[in-house]
């Protein structure tokens, strides 16, 4: 592949770094005590989490398990719980 | 039609002929009667453009950057400290392949404090990834502005340019210069038009860095397109030639070089009093001739081998110095590997630095010098620092 | 109003796990728009997000040195206002960037009075080359070149006060912020990039990594900053104080105590002196800035 002049890129390519690898403790919702306020949405550094379909849905490619979304969940409806791999 | 213009006057109408978007530029002596020109010029309105007024050389470079970046054809001058100070966005602008044309009055560096002309500013950045040109007289510095551009925004350059000339002796020197009509250059000189740019409707990301996976290559780039630039910089002059009557389609002029047996090498205003010099010393049946550099980078270093073959000794005026180096001045190793394997003796003589004067007798007596073989030696030094 | 649902800050970047600089962008990017250029500097935020040819910026973006943000900013805003073009030019740039290397092209760029928007993503230290200190470096931190030590207490000056010295310049609008308020942030940037002429926030962009806390605490660092009164969230118009966030004070010792930065202010026994002296930097904010609630009695 030809390098682009100035060492120019568009748009596209980060997300092929999957940071997903990087995660040790997994977030984990629980439907029941979410209220789908989308805090968790708004804050993630790594914009993983989405709602699909009124769920809130976790990118586990991308999330790096850093536990903010738990921490700051104002329901306590995420959980950070050791990765099995 | 030829007017009495000084030299910086006549910088600034061709740098308004070359319709800038952007200016920017910070006021130091012996450039600034260029850039007070064009900021008169943009106030009553004979050259539409932004003119910024920077704090410092150093932003006056990264203003021009980032409109280049935007899109804009633009344009900055400086001399001596403000180029050093600009050193590091010199650089930047290089790799990051924005063509922007930068006007160097030449002059030295402190300390010792010092308003006074030589080449040892420009030449200190010589391995930046701009080109250099310099020019000997107002009416080939001047041109060399158009061909700059000319050159410099070729997709398959995409290089800035310095064009380069002595302080004081060119830019506050009036002399006879013809200035082009604008419809001309427009026709020579097309509305400039990016390769990359800052746009909404297109967003990419300018200046990344690069890990050492791809960092080679992008300086390997840089260096190609330095050498593609060698053919641009020739068709750009040539073509100016076919439309001003004026030609600049060769990076090494030669005078004189016939039978020479003694040849100069030098770059800037001092050919003349070399020109001179030879003229008088032919007279008196000494064979000298002077190998004139134009475009100092890319290194001509094929022409200038061709035109210095056949001679016995070569002396290399160096208004500059290679402090620790072996021959003293920074052009001298060029041209021995240009001349490597011929068995020509390159000799280089610092000299004229800081406005000192160089006079014909000077020249003449370098040549003695290099027909002896002596050299590598800053030339005409007091007498007190033996 | 910009649409806020628009993520143009995209995933697979490098930086930390909980990183405030890395939420410090995407909500930067919410608030301005898409039709926004960024302007860069040197520092961990374009080290994570731009290595080549991976961007993980959606608008168009250019970096050049660490220190030239503000001038390169001049110049792209130039040349829209040339030719009628609608971006909104904003820099963001770390605290070493402006309030250091970078002050020169800054005050330059405010006192020219240029359509843009600066913003220092603040996270008080040189965190790219490894916790060095910067003028935004808070009293009595441990730094890598301000360590605490038999002799030292870590860093020995208070953070400057750059909004007001940028305000001083003439700046229409200076505000400071938090990754810990993503609305108030987007909100504050949205009326920024909307103010014309030169305007600066300045964000509160806790660093795990640098301040020593896990990265799922970065927006509790954050309140907990801003409810014991070392960092204010205001905002100045031409000048002058028009808002300030309120809070029920507590005292500092709280948010010390979570930061390893501050570790050796109470280990191995409390330096009640050096504490009082950060008390006092909090009091005298709140006074400055008139943020305690007064309880009824």
């Amino acid at each position: 592949m030809a390098l682009r002049i100035g060492c120019c890129a568009p748009p596209g390519k980060a997300p092929g770094n999957k940071t997903g690898s990087w995660r040790i403790y997994l977030p984990v919702i629980d439907g029941e005590t979410c209220t789908l306020c989308g805090n968790c949405v708004l804050i993630c550094p790594e914009t993983a989490i989405e709602e699909v379909e009124g769920e809130i849905v976790v990118d586990l490619d991308y999330c790096k398990g850093c536990g903010l979304c738990a921490e700051e969940c104002p329901t306590e409806a995420i959980s950070m719980e050791l990765e099995e791999k | 039609m030829l007017q009495i213009m000084e030299g910086s006057h006549a910088i600034a109408e061709a740098v308004r002929l070359c319709r800038p978007e952007v200016v920017s530029a910070y006021p130091i002596t012996p450039q600034t009667h260029i850039v007070e020109r064009l900021a008169e010029m943009v106030a009553d309105g004979d050259l539409n453009a932004e003119y910024i007024c920077v704090e410092s050389e150093f932003s006056a470079l990264s203003a021009c950057l980032g409109a280049s970046a935007a899109g804009s054809r633009v344009y900055s001058a400086t001399s001596s400290q403000g180029l050093i100070l600009m050193a590091e966005v010199v650089f930047n602008v290089a790799g990051m392949r924005q063509p922007i044309i930068m006007s160097i009055a030449n002059r030295a560096l402190g300390a010792p404090l010092s308003i006074w002309n030589d080449q040892q500013d420009s030449i200190a950045l010589r391995d930046s990834g701009w080109f250099q040109l310099y020019g000997e007289d107002v009416q080939e510095m001047t041109d060399q502005h158009f061909i700059a551009y000319k050159a410099a925004e070729r997709h398959d350059i995409l290089l800035p340019g310095f064009v380069c000339f002595d302080g004081f002796i060119l830019s506050h020197t009036y002399e006879p210069v013809d200035i082009p009509n604008q419809e001309d250059i427009d026709a020579y000189l097309p509305k400039y038009v990016p390769y990359n740019m800052l746009d909404a409707k297109d967003p990419i990301s300018m200046g990344m860095y690069a890990t050492p996976e791809y960092y080679h290559e992008f300086r390997y780039e840089i260096d190609q397109a330095m050498m593609r630039s060698a053919a641009a910089l020739s068709e750009a002059g040539k073509e100016f030639g076919e439309i001003f009557g004026r030609d600049y389609s060769e990076h090494v002029v030669p005078y004189r070089m016939d039978d020479a047996d003694v040849a100069f090498v030098a770059m800037g205003s001092i050919c003349g009093t070399i020109k001179d010099a030879i003229d008088e010393m032919r007279t008196d049946g000494i064979k000298v001739g002077l190998v004139k550099i134009r475009t100092y980078r890319p290194f001509p270093e094929k022409e200038i081998a061709k035109a210095l073959g056949g001679v016995s000794a070569v002396a290399v005026l160096e208004k500059n110095v290679s402090i620790g180096s072996a021959m003293k001045g920074a052009v001298g190793p060029e041209i021995l590997h240009a001349l490597n394997g011929t068995g020509i003796g390159v000799y280089s003589y610092v000299a004229g630095l800081g406005g000192r004067d160089i006079r014909k007798k000077d020249i003449r007596a370098m040549a003695d010098l290099a027909a002896q073989g002596k050299g590598n030696m800053f030339y005409g030094l007091r007498e007190e620092v033996l | 109003m910009v649409d806020k649902s628009l993520e143009l800050f995209d995933c697979g970047h490098r930086a930390c796990g909980g990183c405030g600089p890395a939420l410090a962008a995407k909500l930067i990017l919410k608030g301005a728009g898409e039709d926004t250029i960024i302007v860069a500097s040197t520092g961990c935020m374009e080290v994570f997000s731009t290595p080549y040819p991976e961007t993980a910026w959606k608008v168009p973006w250019i970096h050049s040195l660490f220190e030239n943000a503000a001038a390169v900013a001049s110049g792209i805003e130039a040349s829209l206002k040339h030719n009628n073009r609608t971006e909104k030019v904003v820099c963001v740039c770390g605290d070493g960037a402006t309030f250091d290397i970078g002050m020169l092209c800054i005050s330059g760029a405010f006192e020219r009075g240029h359509d843009i928007t600066y913003i220092c993503y603040d996270n008080e230290a040189y965190m790219n080359t490894g916790i060095q200190r910067s003028g935004a470096t808070p009293y009595d931190a441990s730094t890598t070149t301000t360590p605490a030590g038999k002799l030292s207490t870590g860093n020995t000056r208070p953070k400057k006060d750059l909004p007001q010295i940028l305000a001083s310049h003439g700046a229409s609008y200076v505000a400071t912020a938090s990754v810990a308020y993503p609305m108030d942030l987007m909100k504050k940037v949205e009326k920024a990039v909307n103010t014309p002429g030169s305007c600066y926030i300045q964000i509160h962009a806790p660093c795990s990594t640098g301040w020593g806390f896990e990265g799922g605490k970065t927006i509790e660092m954050g309140k907990m900053a801003i409810e014991c009164g070392l960092w204010v969230n205001y905002e100045l118009e031409n000048g002058r104080l028009v808002k300030a966030k309120k809070v029920q004070r507590v005292p500092v010792e709280d948010y010390l105590k979570a930061q390893k930065r501050f570790r050796h202010l109470f280990k191995p026994a409390p330096l009640t002196d050096e504490i009082a002296k950060i008390q006092a930097i909090a009091d005298a904010n709140a006074e400055k800035y008139g943020i305690d609630i007064k309880l009824k009695e």
